[in-house]
């Protein structure tokens, strides 16, 4: 692994920015294929380490991106891929924020803006159920989700709460 | 629709950075927890709207998210600074993490609370959805659009793009007939 040049990183990832509808989660089949099948950087089990270290940190699911970066080509690979991943995107969202802001009077603005509330609300309740079937392979993982997710809805209190009753039950039900 | 909420640049930089800083398993229920009921920047419908935007853009929902909601309240600045804030603690956890874990993946504790977190994720991601929902209360053909979407990519696994490409339009018109009645 890690033939990987700056170069290289910058490309793949700034180019997987533009085309990442859905965050990372959503684009995960393609940048497996480019970070394993077409660049060779690291091998599947690398890439699924990386995959779980980086929904086990805090923070957005792209940072998956920066841990790859880091990982074939040190820290300048991570500034590199994080940038490369991050700048195309949110160049284009400000974009888009400042054509809404200048239009917010269009009543059109107002119809795309109500008619994309539900699609937002749907897509969020399915990527839950995802993140269920692959974090939940077992009763107590099922029973951690489930728990978690009716804290969230009945309590206005820190969900953090929640997470850490959640890890440390793992670890008693485990008996490790 | 911001009319006399102000938020500092400061203000924006550390919300954000306490967003990243607890995002575990996903920004986006924690950037609800602290934009609507701790910090009270945006109401509830304000903020989905903005998510929604954020993510039928390319790129994280929850980051062309902080670039708007920065934008908002403090121009460009402003957006640098969000997604700056969310990004900061984050890289820093997951390459100490990442480094850790080549080291400690063979202890059973370990690997125990990494599964934990991730379950725990899972259902955090879950139990947003369902209180935004109770929260804005959608109209019937909103409510059959937000159904379509779970069950198009969360139960049948269809692409996104295409999902997407699809509900979008038909939610507008359905926005325009129930404003109409």
């Amino acid at each position: 692994m890690s033939e990987a040049s700056l170069a290289d990183i910058a490309q793949v990832f700034a180019v997987l920015s533009l085309v990442s509808i859905g965050g990372a989660n959503a684009t995960l089949p393609e940048i497996r294929r480019q970070v394993v099948d077409v660049h060779g950087w690291m091998g599947d089990a690398g890439f699924a380490d990386a995959f779980a270290i980086s929904h086990a940190a805090p923070g957005p699911n792209i940072i998956m991106v920066s841990l790859i970066g880091w990982q074939v080509a040190g820290l300048a690979g991570l500034l590199v891929a994080t940038l490369a991943i991050v700048v195309p995107s949110c160049t284009l969202a400000f974009i888009v924020s400042r054509t809404l802001t200048r239009w917010a009077e269009h009543p059109a603005v107002g119809l795309v803006k109500a008619g994309l509330v539900p699609v937002a609300l749907g897509l969020i309740l399915a990527s839950g159920v995802a993140m269920m079937r692959t974090a939940s392979q077992d009763v107590a993982g099922v029973c951690i989700g489930l728990g978690t997710a009716a804290f969230v809805v009945l309590s206005r209190r820190n969900p953090l709460w929640a997470l850490a009753t959640g890890s440390a039950a793992m670890v008693v039900v485990r008996g490790a | 629709m911001t009319d006399g909420r102000v938020v500092t640049k400061a203000g924006l930089f550390l919300g954000f950075l306490k967003i990243g800083m607890l995002g575990f398993g996903g920004i986006a229920p924690w950037a609800r927890h602290i934009i609507i009921e701790e910090r009270r920047w945006l109401t509830e419908k304000e903020f989905a709207a903005i998510l929604g935007i954020g993510q039928v853009l390319p790129g994280p929902n929850t980051m062309n998210a902080a670039v708007m909601i920065g934008d908002r309240f403090q121009g460009l600045a402003g957006a640098v600074l969000c997604v700056l804030g969310q990004l900061l603690v984050p890289l820093v956890i997951v390459t100490a993490l990442g480094a850790a874990y080549l080291r400690f993946a063979d202890v059973p504790a370990v690997h125990a609370l990494v599964v934990g977190a991730a379950a725990g994720a899972a259902g955090l991601v879950l139990g947003t959805a369902v209180k935004m929902a109770r929260n804005i209360r959608p109209a019937p053909m909103a409510l059959a659009v937000t159904g379509a979407a779970f069950l198009a990519v969360g139960v049948m696994e269809w692409p996104l793009v295409p999902v997407v490409a699809v509900l979008v339009p038909l939610s507008i018109i359905a926005a325009a007939l129930e404003r109409r009645a």
